[in-house]
């Protein structure tokens, strides 16, 4: 089954029943695919004595834990054919991952993202800020998770500026320009939640009742990792950036460079979404057995994109649970989920949101 | 001197990805260094400004060779005949 496929369904349609059996087909041959052009992949799979041909649910197909794509170089392709790589940012003294991308899976991560977040800010392209700074995207062949972020929501802008300066001081004069200039009209903000906190909404704070983002849409990624240790829950985010420039309309995303492209959408009802192109399974962090809905456990991510590298079906460290499937009050089909971080005794594990001065 | 939309095409691939009008054609995406994903979303910047367009994100997507790029700015009225 190709990957295109599934372009041609909205992303939120699919039903449980129809949406199991094509991600079984599309996942099975992915498993196939790396099986017979990754060697590491192969051992690991021999190893677990995992049988393809018998797999009647991708539940049942073999998961790498995500620390390996650190400690392995993993990829299905010769070396000349990759076009990309992306590293997750980690933190000082730790291994980041490594993820290979060829032409394929570079542009499918792109359709499946366009997909995916036309969903939730329509199919036309908008005005832009991106809350970061230009530098992030300068290795135009390396990307850390924030330069793949940027890069691969920037089609969605029609003109697009930088909220900040390389020394990621904020570019207030630049915000009140470009907002002037797009007067009236939707404004699309992208970022990190750790940086719009700290270096967006922080800083705002200096300008009170200058900036007017009620016209805004905020799209947010990276974790809430740093953000608990200052004590900022979601609610207060969002209240706070309300309260500071009139942004009411504030979307959460979950998502890892190890799967880029297929990222998980909060809707408006606070429920974070898997597409046509991805799923999750709660996994018991005993014996990995597939856990109900509303049972908490660790996350077990899939994906239909990776075939540069054998990502397709990723354990990761991170715990939730499954609130439901098909039935979201949004009207979304898939299932629908909540995040409630790594788990403990978990590697440290540094992500997209990081910056270190 | 007035430049043809042709004229106009090429040289938004010229000036974007440092090479002379007469590799454009037959250019496609990822095929040089220069045409890789930063310097499309930069060369769909430009068309659009040369243009005065915006396009959709499917095309810009579809965009992927000097003559596909062609044929989509078609939909936007724009005619790029040599």
């Amino acid at each position: 089954m190709k990957f295109e496929e599934l372009l041609n369904i909205p992303p939120y349609q699919l039903e449980k029943q129809e949406k199991r059996k094509r991600l079984t087909t599309r996942l099975g041959e992915l498993s196939e695919l790396h099986y017979h052009n990754c060697v590491a992949y192969k051992k690991i799979v021999d190893i677990l004595g995992f049988h393809g041909e018998k797999v009647k649910d991708y539940e049942e197909l073999p998961f790498l834990p995500v620390r390996l794509f650190k400690e392995l170089e993993l990829k299905s392709v010769e070396s000349e054919d990759i076009v990309k790589t992306m590293t997750s940012s980690g933190t000082t003294g730790q291994n980041v991952s490594k993820i290979y991308l060829d032409k394929i899976t570079s542009s499918n991560q792109q359709k499946a993202l366009v997909k995916i977040v036309s969903d939730f800010v329509g199919s036309s392209r908008l005005p832009m800020i991106i809350i970061d700074c230009p530098s992030v995207l300068k290795d135009r062949v390396k990307f850390s998770a924030r330069g793949a972020g940027i890069l691969g929501f920037s089609i969605f802008a029609s003109d697009k500026i930088y909220a900040l300066q390389d020394n990621m001081e904020l570019n207030i004069e630049a915000i009140k320009l470009f907002l002037e200039k797009h007067k009236g009209k939707k404004i699309l903000l992208f970022g990190f939640t750790f940086i719009i906190w700290k270096y967006f909404y922080q800083e705002l704070l200096k300008y009170p009742e200058e900036i007017d983002f009620s016209q805004g849409i905020l799209i947010h990624g990276g974790g809430w990792k740093k953000l608990i240790n200052e004590a900022v829950s979601e609610e207060k985010f969002k209240s706070c950036l309300q309260e500071t420039c009139g942004l009411y309309k504030i979307y959460d995303y979950y998502g890892m460079v190890e799967q880029t492209g297929c990222i998980y959408m909060e809707c408006e009802y606070g429920h974070l979404h898997a597409s046509i192109f991805s799923d999750i399974v709660i996994r018991n962090s005993r014996d990995f057995s597939p856990c109900k809905i509303g049972e908490k456990g660790m996350i077990q991510v899939l994906s239909v994109i990776p075939e540069s590298y054998p990502g397709h079906s990723i354990l990761t460290e991170d715990e939730g649970i499954v609130l439901g499937e098909d039935d979201c009050p949004c009207g979304r089909k898939g299932k629908y989920f909540k995040i409630f971080g790594r788990i403990k005794n978990a590697e440290v594990r540094g992500c997209s949101d990081t910056y270190e001065k | 001197m007035i430049m043809s939309d042709y004229e106009k095409y090429v040289q938004a691939f010229t000036e974007n990805f440092e090479i002379e009008a007469k590799e454009v054609e037959g250019l496609s995406y990822q095929s040089i260094g220069a045409w890789d994903s930063v310097g499309h979303m930069n060369l769909i910047a430009t068309l659009e400004d040369t243009f005065d367009i915006i396009m959709e994100t499917d095309d810009i997507i579809d965009f992927n060779s000097f003559d596909k790029g062609i044929e989509i700015l078609k939909k936007y009225q724009i005619e790029i005949k040599k």
